[in-house]
């Protein structure tokens, strides 16, 4: 996919594969993927209805209607918020993925692994327990805030521990994501144990600890998707220190990075991501770990393009993981965090057998 | 000569790491263009003492000035358009190309949007051309030999235009025609360039035969300091090196060269010098 331009001094450039030619392609298969979905149900809505019905909501389309009204109600009180939310999700979580790997210099690096996840969800746990308190800062309430705490503290926690003389080891990550995370699942079990018994209000039951997209209309979405939106696109202004940290964190602060706050701003953006993914949908794993990695394969490390592809391939992948999760048992709508573990832990092994010896720096 | 005027200026320089004294009150003062090498045994401080100039430690005492300015007062970026260093080698995670990696050496002359000009891309072709590393450029980094990745990395410190160069063991993974082909591209960048050029080279001979100055350092101290006829006598080999050498003359360069005394038992050598035999 690479190609090699002229200069106008003659001498030929490598240019890597171009971007327009990534993205576009992408967009089309984050449409496609999202029609599909919205169209798979107890009803089923022809995708031509989706675009038309889509569209009509626009200030100036006027398509006729042709579909019943039932159909469009399913649209958009039920579909559209979940296909969106999940889509959202996926993003999300590949971009935090791309962030943790970048910083970590170390492929096998995803939100679920370094502990992000659990730390979010054991925050969000303790806000819905301290929910009483009604607290809020710039209009968050106490539970996306303590989520946020969460996944940046359990990420700190495992960045610290997985160190070796300035060097973070694949054993070293995995084993200090582990032991954050088997505490951050033992608080969890301890609340949803405590709010069965103390009937406290949890904000979700079990079934959000095992990751399912449980949006059932807009008002959630006015919130987070804005946040989202605003996390990933100043990832993206972060990409070219992405890239100098390839070098090492020595490496990078030679090249002119400040090395201490770059690390900061991307840990606080990766946990952001992260945080806001797990309060829309629990704990899905392994999307932050394969997609980058799949992305990278094809279109190189180069994060600049790597960032906004893995963000529409993890849209991409999750509102069709979500679309399975509701059609392989319907009308039981299993939690998708199932299947994005069953599909991505033979990944990760995978993953891990190839590179094991390759990334012990 | 006025400070304004030194390339780089270190003045009572003195690091200490983990209360290890590391650098003593080290006075060392590079005009623009000069070219010198850093020698000193394994442990003499020479790495902490390019780690001072190039900012990324800090000193315990002393100032460290490069062209007028303060390397502390600097941020991190206009230091690295000041001076780049050439490390050992270092292993890149994923498949960066060379190219990319060359590029990462613009980037503390980039703006707020992290993109590339077309003058941003003339550096980066102009810094591949001079390391004879333009076929490379769409190769992967971490498939290249030693010499040609050593050669990349060169070319990474020249893209960010430095007008200071430190090298710090760059030869150390190559063979002997690489470790001559990475001094002899280092000193045409000097030369062409007329960048200020301190290395720190563990290898003295080839050291003497590239460089007109040789700065000495053991322990933190600076012992000697001059041309290598001046400098790399057998009492300071002896003292500092702890080994017993004859110095005789290159017949092919004229330099100095040093020749150890490499006994059948050359442990007992040392030993009989140094007065710790067991």
């Amino acid at each position: 996919m690479a190609t090699v331009g002229r200069t106008p001094g003659g001498a030929s450039r490598w240019r890597g594969p171009p971007a327009t030619l990534v993205l576009g392609p992408l967009a089309l298969v984050v449409l496609a993927s999202m029609v599909l979905a919205a169209m798979v149900g107890s009803v089923t809505i022809e995708p031509g209805a989706i675009l038309a019905m889509v569209w009509n909501r626009l200030p100036f389309g006027d398509v006729e209607a042709w579909w019943p009204a039932t159909s469009e109600r399913i649209l958009f009180e039920i579909r559209l918020p979940r296909v969106i939310a999940a889509a959202a999700v996926g993003a999300s979580l590949s971009v935090a993925g791309v962030l943790y790997q970048g910083l970590l210099r170390n492929p096998l690096a995803d939100p679920f692994i370094v502990g992000a996840s659990g730390g979010a969800a054991v925050g969000a746990a303790a806000g819905s327990i301290l929910i009483a308190l009604h607290f809020t800062i710039l209009g968050f309430g106490i539970v996306p805030l303590l989520g946020f705490v969460g996944s940046f503290l359990a990420v700190w926690v495992v960045y610290l521990l997985s160190r070796h003389q300035g060097k973070s080891s694949v054993s070293g990550l995995i084993l200090a994501g582990f032991a954050i995370g088997s505490v951050a699942g033992a608080l969890n079990a301890l609340a949803v144990l405590l709010s069965d018994r103390l009937q406290l209000r949890i904000v979700q039951n079990f079934t959000w600890l095992l990751g399912g997209i449980s949006v059932t209309g807009w008002t959630p979405l006015f919130t987070i998707l804005p946040l989202m939106a605003v996390a990933i696109a100043l990832g993206f202004l972060l990409t070219m220190r992405l890239n100098a940290l390839a070098l090492g964190e020595e490496g990078a602060a030679r090249v002119g990075i400040s090395v201490e706050r770059t690390k900061f701003l991307i840990i606080g953006l990766a946990s952001l991501l992260t945080a806001l993914a797990v309060s829309v949908s629990g704990l899905v794993a392994f999307v932050g770990l394969m997609v980058p990695h799949a992305v990278r394969i094809v279109i190189g490390p180069n994060n600049r393009l790597l960032l906004p592809a893995s963000a529409m391939v993890g849209a991409a992948y999750l509102a069709l993981m979500d679309l399975l999760a509701r059609w392989i048992l319907a009308p039981v709508d299993l939690p998708v965090g199932i299947l994005t573990a069953i599909v991505g832990s033979p990944f990760f092994i995978v993953l891990l057998r190839h590179a094991r010896g390759q990334h012990e720096f | 000569m006025s400070s304004e005027r030194a390339a780089i200026a270190v003045k009572g320089l003195s690091f200490a790491y983990a209360r290890q004294p590391v650098l003593h009150d080290l006075d060392i003062r590079l005009a623009p263009g000069d070219l010198a090498a850093v020698i000193g045994p394994n442990g003499a401080g020479k790495t902490t003492l390019l780690n001072c100039i190039n900012g990324l430690t800090r000193p315990a005492a002393g100032s460290i000035d490069l062209h007028g300015c303060s390397v502390a007062g600097l941020g991190a970026r206009r230091r690295a358009r000041m001076v780049a260093t050439v490390p050992q080698g270092f292993h890149i995670p994923f498949a960066y190309r060379v190219r990319e990696i060359v590029a990462l050496g613009r980037s503390p002359h980039l703006g707020f949007w992290g993109g590339m000009s077309e003058r941003d891309h003339r550096t980066v072709d102009s810094a591949l051309a001079q390391t004879e590393t333009t076929e490379l450029q769409s190769r992967r980094f971490n498939e290249l030999s030693g010499g040609e990745r050593q050669r990349v990395v060169v070319a990474l410190a020249l893209a960010q235009q430095p007008r200071i160069l430190l090298l710090d063991e760059p030869t150390t993974h190559l063979d002997l025609s690489h470790q001559i082909e990475i001094l002899n591209l280092v000193r045409g960048v000097n030369r062409k360039r007329e960048v200020t050029v301190l290395a720190c080279l563990h290898d003295i001979n080839l050291a003497a035969a590239f460089f007109r100055r040789m700065i000495v350092i053991d322990a933190g101290r600076l012992v000697a300091d001059g041309t290598p006829e001046e400098v790399l006598t057998p009492d300071l080999m002896a003292e500092v090196f702890k080994i017993r050498a004859e110095v005789v003359t290159d017949p092919v360069s004229g330099q100095p060269w040093v020749v150890p005394h490499v006994h059948p038992n050359g442990d007992a050598q040392r030993y009989e010098m140094t007065g710790n035999g067991s």
